[in-house]
């Protein structure tokens, strides 16, 4: 019997698994980018470091780590506390309206990304 | 998954040990992360655009308001990230006693608070 219709891979141990790698990635790249920051970098260092295919795929990389470690973050939280045992009846469209909510806004982090590497 | 069973979770009566406070303070945190993150694309977006875009962002940066923003959000991302860690390791087995668990939500606090003031003094 599938009920979570709305988890990132339908299953607990999917997801599970998905928000540590996830997670590690994301952990990687902003040491990676707090250091650059901390190395006093300047415009020309900064943009350079961009202009790189590995930094691109890497920063790629993390916002995908990302989408799927907010989805199933923020799944986890919608679904602990926008419940109808929380707050009645209104609680599964409270629920739904911010699992789409947080759906379109990592669509527009992903693409915004995407524009920010290749626009 | 039986959905009648009684519940009880009044969180007004509840007395939250350490690590109850650390759980749900990391998921605090990831909800403050991702709607941080909008702040962050920004800065990433305008500093990569050009040399004044760069300084747009500096200038931006030395206001106390964005200070403060921005402090919280590495902030939130150090705890998150302490807070992380802390999981992989007890996914290896180490740290699951009652001790284990306290323990280990101190070493999160503690690294945290050490790591934003650092964290503030590089800002400021």
């Amino acid at each position: 019997m599938v009920r979570a219709v709305t988890s990132f891979g339908r299953s607990g141990l999917s997801d599970w698994l998905v928000q540590r790698v996830s997670g590690v990635i994301l952990l990687a790249y902003f040491i990676c980018i707090g250091g650059t920051l901390l190395s006093g970098v300047d415009y020309e260092g900064w943009h350079a470091m961009f202009q790189l295919t590995s930094m691109r795929i890497f920063t790629l990389l993390a916002l995908l780590s990302l989408a799927a470690h907010a989805w199933i973050g923020m799944w986890s939280v919608s679904t602990d506390y926008l419940t109808e045992r929380m707050l009645g009846e209104r609680g599964n469209l409270l629920r739904l309206a911010f699992q789409i909510a947080c759906a379109l806004l990592i669509f527009v982090y992903v693409i915004w990304g995407i524009q920010i590497l290749w626009g | 998954m039986k959905d009648k069973r009684p519940v009880y979770l009044d969180f007004g009566t509840i007395r939250m040990p350490i690590t109850a406070w650390t759980s749900i303070t990391h998921r605090i945190t990831g909800v403050i992360l991702f709607f941080g993150m909008a702040v962050l694309l920004w800065a990433l977006d305008t500093s990569l655009g050009s040399a004044e875009g760069w300084n747009a962002v500096a200038d931006c940066l030395s206001g106390v308001l964005a200070k403060l923003v921005i402090w919280g959000i590495v902030t939130a991302l150090i705890y998150h990230s302490l807070a992380g860690i802390k999981h992989l390791v007890m996914d290896f087995g180490v740290g699951e006693s009652m001790e284990g668990g306290v323990r280990g939500a101190r070493l999160v606090v503690a690294g945290t608070v050490v790591l934003a003031l650092l964290a503030g003094a590089w800002i400021w």
